[in-house]
């Protein structure tokens, strides 16, 4: 039987439209044999967490760089959990202070990837934290 | 034909050129080059040595010329900076109307010549700040503006009828314009006296910035409205500043951000005149640009000079304009802020006065310089002073703004001037076989040229090929801490509650009634501006004429390309 392969949606919540950084990991988890769902610019969290219920995927990375990352991130996993998706994994990126950390980790945000990480390392972080879910 | 060099110095310099190609071989045979290809940021190879033979086509009279003769290589002001420098123009925008007011009061006293504003998300994207869409965005970009009101307090002690001012606004420049309009004339300045840029180019935002409300076709419509009303009653004003700054950012090649630049100026040209039947003479010398200053140094002063000659050549050759105003290309420039990393944030200063440096040498009419924290936050006062700092030092120390385009004649800035051309016509060409940019949009063209460009950009960081000092190179682990600015998260409590009372004490009625004027226009195909001055008087606000545009002429999806 193929080998199952890992589904991860790339989504950018709220208004901003600076989407280099979330395109290129897009392209990134492609090459990387994952199979890849990209929002586009300007989602709502219920549409995203919505869309990520329906393509059915085992992990979100979201990416933000308006500063908004602290109402946005914690919101698409609390919707997410009321939905009885808390299986899915999130994570984030984008310009995300230091002392923001601990309340992304704190509200289930699994990593946090900033300017200047290597796409191999978030590839890495992803096969080695993430199952492809419903074998 | 007056050609740059005569058949003897060609000749001697056929002969020295071989004797100092062998000499290489034997060098190199040696030891080793430490690379085995150079190449710009954007990927494109250059020479070990360039000498007369790379430009031996070059013809003098026709290529290089003189300032502010055609073809503008050298620059637009027969007088060069000794005239007047650049405009200092720091581009801020944080929190409140409030907020923003004293930084751009700070900005003033210190020897920033223009304002330049940056909105928050939401008033960028068309939305109030008590809009469901707006929740976490209040104030953390830039400024909250939802009505005329904001728009007065942000104005408030500064000269209209004097100071410039611009503002980084695309698909609401409609609504904001007006504001503007309605806010100088409530000071007594008159639409024939103040001056400043809208920048108000959609054409770029589906290419690259994704800051787009309505579909391409009734975006271009709403600027070919505000360029005619500029044209009519706003003679100072800027309506247009056609960006190649965020093309770039999004990580497109040098050539890239030039052609598709001035393949969307085409555009926007063409349209005014189908459209508005305007002749091109009556509007194109209010026509700006926009670029970016990156850190490859010599790329981006022969993109520059580029830009100025392809824009002359366009102007009178295509567009038979005839004033030699329409022929100049007039533009701001930006440092850039995707080559700022977040580590060792202290070496942003020195990326961001090399970058400021090519701009000045490339001849830019106007720069704003990007502050070390810029990668982390919005900016400190402290840091944006340094930045500031930075333009006078070049205007004012340096001395390179003694003479006109000095670094004119060399072979290798001459011959990649050449080459940034020659490669910019290609993709022109090829846009308008697809039957313009917004063709080329509609089939993601540009989107994933762009795309290309960032992602093997990437690949050259994560190889090594590229380097980033602290990043991939040099990084260390001891973490250079800066202060970082933040907003107040009380700014989108107090902004919601200055919109609803706005809206309890407006006559509600008269709202109605322009927004209904306004809805009309867009259908009718009435210029929308006056509409959009006298619905914001009377204190409509952003959202509600964007809903408007929203409702004539549909919204526009990102398709998610990548």
């Amino acid at each position: 039987m193929a080998e199952k392969k890992i589904r991860i949606m790339v989504a950018k919540p709220g208004l901003d439209g600076h989407d280099r950084g979330a395109r290129i990991l897009a392209r990134c988890f492609r090459d990387a044999g994952f199979e890849v769902i990209y929002t586009g610019c300007h989602q709502t969290p219920e549409q995203i967490a919505a869309a990520a219920i329906q393509e059915d995927v085992d992990i979100v990375g979201l990416s933000c760089l308006s500063g908004a990352h602290r109402y946005l991130f914690p919101r698409v996993v609390e919707i997410l959990k009321e939905k009885g998706a808390a299986d899915i994994t999130v994570i984030g990126g984008g310009i995300i202070p230091d002392q923001d950390f601990p309340s992304l980790y704190d509200a289930g945000i699994k990593a946090i990837f900033t300017p200047g990480a290597p796409l191999d390392t978030i590839v890495q972080w992803v096969r080695t934290n993430v199952q492809p879910r419903n074998e | 034909m007056t050609m740059y060099f005569t058949k003897n110095t060609l000749n001697q310099s056929k002969e020295l050129s071989d004797k100092w190609e062998e000499e290489v071989r034997q060098t190199v045979a040696r030891t080793p080059d430490q690379k085995a290809r150079c190449s710009t940021v954007s990927d494109l190879e250059i020479k070990r040595l360039y000498t007369p033979e790379d430009i031996e086509k070059t013809d003098f009279a026709r290529d290089i010329g003189a300032p502010g003769e055609f073809p503008f290589l050298r620059g637009n002001q027969a007088t060069g900076y000794r005239g007047r420098y650049w405009t200092f123009r720091m581009f801020s925008g944080m929190g409140s109307a409030f907020d923003t007011n004293a930084r751009w009061h700070m900005l003033l006293k210190e020897g920033n010549a223009g304002l330049s504003t940056a909105f928050d998300f939401p008033t960028l994207m068309g939305y109030d700040s008590d809009s469901p869409k707006a929740r976490g965005e209040c104030g953390r970009c830039g400024v909250a503006i939802d009505t005329l009101d904001d728009f007065r307090t942000l104005m408030e002690g500064i000269p209209m009828d004097r100071v410039t001012t611009s503002m980084t606004i695309n698909p609401p420049a409609t609504a904001l314009w007006a504001m503007y309009c309605a806010a100088a004339e409530s000071k007594g300045a008159s639409l024939a006296q103040i001056g400043g840029t809208i920048q108000n180019d959609m054409l770029k935002e589906f290419i690259a910035q994704k800051t787009f409300m309505c579909p391409p076709e009734p975006s271009v419509r709403l600027i070919s409205d505000t360029v005619e009303f500029g044209t009519k009653h706003v003679p100072n004003w800027n309506t247009i500043s056609i960006s190649g700054y965020h093309i770039r950012e999004a990580g497109s090649t040098a050539i890239q951000e030039l052609a598709f630049t001035l393949r969307d100026g085409i555009e926007y040209v063409e349209d005014v005149i189908r459209r508005k039947g305007l002749d091109v003479d009556e509007f194109a010398p209010r026509l700006s640009f926009f670029f970016n200053a990156h850190i490859d140094f010599f790329e981006e002063i022969c993109k520059m000079r580029a830009a100025r000659r392809i824009w002359a050549r366009v102007m009178r050759d295509r567009f038979h304009a005839k004033n030699p105003r329409s022929w100049w290309m007039r533009f701001h420039t930006q440092t850039a802020g995707c080559s700022l990393t977040a580590q060792q944030p202290y070496n942003n200063v020195v990326r961001t006065a090399v970058e400021a440096l090519a701009a000045v040498l490339g001849g830019t009419q106007s720069l704003h310089t990007n502050s070390l924290d810029e990668v982390l936050c919005l900016p400190s006062d402290h840091a944006v002073e340094i930045a500031l700092r930075t333009q006078q030092i070049l205007a004012e120390e340096t001395g390179v703004a003694n003479t006109i385009d000095p670094l004119a004649g060399s072979y290798f800035v001459e011959s990649l001037t050449n080459k940034m051309e020659e490669e910019a016509w290609a993709y022109i060409e090829k846009i308008d076989a697809m039957g313009g940019m917004v063709s080329a949009i509609e089939k993601g063209f540009p989107q994933l040229e762009i795309a290309d460009a960032a992602y093997r950009f990437q690949q050259q960081i994560d190889a090594g090929e590229k380097t980033m000092v602290g990043v991939n190179k040099y990084a260390s682990s001891a973490k250079q801490e800066i202060p970082v600015q933040d907003i107040n998260p009380q700014v989108e409590e107090e902004q919601i509650a200055r919109l609803s009372a706005v809206k309890r004490r407006r006559d509600s009625r008269a709202v109605k009634r322009d927004l209904d004027e306004l809805k009309s226009a867009c259908k009718t195909g009435k210029n929308v501006m006056p509409f959009c001055i006298q619905a914001v008087k009377e204190l409509a606000t952003v959202q509600e004429i964007c809903d408007v545009y929203r409702e004539v002429f549909g919204e526009y999806r990102d398709p998610g390309l990548y």
